[in-house]
């Protein structure tokens, strides 16, 4: 199997936030809409906490 | 004295409505949604299990062994090993064709480690859903 060695952590972050959230989605809501609409929201929220998260270690380390 | 007694009209769902959709879901990730006709739902949990599982290998994320000594290394060690285990087929497939990545420091292994917690965890939560299906709390 080839190896991934050249994944950041933003890449990472985000391909765990798309598996995540798709799994979510479906486990969570009801109706299929409903289940599109929660996983998106739960992909932005995982997106906007690496956001943050990494603003807050950036000024933390400084 | 607390009431133990069930209400009238509830019992326990019965072990051949949910037993073997939770253990094909577990073995399979996606099959107990296959097993309930939600093929859907199924194709997609299989996808991200999967590829969360494949995803952690390509970045040679060690597995976890049970290990004991202080709380915190159990809970860590035996918490992730019983992660890894929920992976089902994956994980057994992995180990027996000889995946025996060592722990070694870099961003990319940890995060390898992660996904493959990640991904049965993931299953355990595509477990849940498939058990409220199979008893009918849920459509």
């Amino acid at each position: 199997m080839p190896k991934l060695n050249l994944v950041s952590h933003f890449e990472a972050a985000l391909l765990f936030a798309l598996f995540s959230s798709i799994v979510l989605g479906i486990v969570t809501k009801k109706t299929d809409k409903e289940r599109l609409q929660y996983g998106l929201r739960c992909f932005a929220y995982f997106v906007g906490s690496v956001f943050v998260i990494g603003w807050l270690m950036y000024f933390g380390h400084r | 004295m607390a009431n133990t007694s069930t209400p009238a009209g509830t019992s326990a769902p019965a072990f051949r409505a949910w037993l073997p959709v939770v253990a094909l879901g577990w073995l399979i990730p996606g099959g107990g949604h296959f097993l309930l006709h939600r093929r859907g739902r199924g194709a997609l949990i299989s996808l991200s299990v999967v590829m969360m599982f494949v995803l952690g290998l390509m970045m040679r994320g060690p597995m976890f062994q049970p290990q004991t000594g202080d709380l915190l290394t159990t809970i860590i060690y035996t918490g992730g090993f019983i992660g890894d285990l929920c992976s089902g087929i994956l994980y057994f497939l992995a180990v027996w064709l000889g995946y025996a990545q060592p722990d070694v420091a870099g961003h990319v292994h940890d995060y390898g480690a992660k996904f493959l917690v990640a991904a049965g965890l993931l299953n355990v939560l595509a477990l849940t859903d498939a058990y409220e299906i199979a008893v009918g709390k849920k459509d």
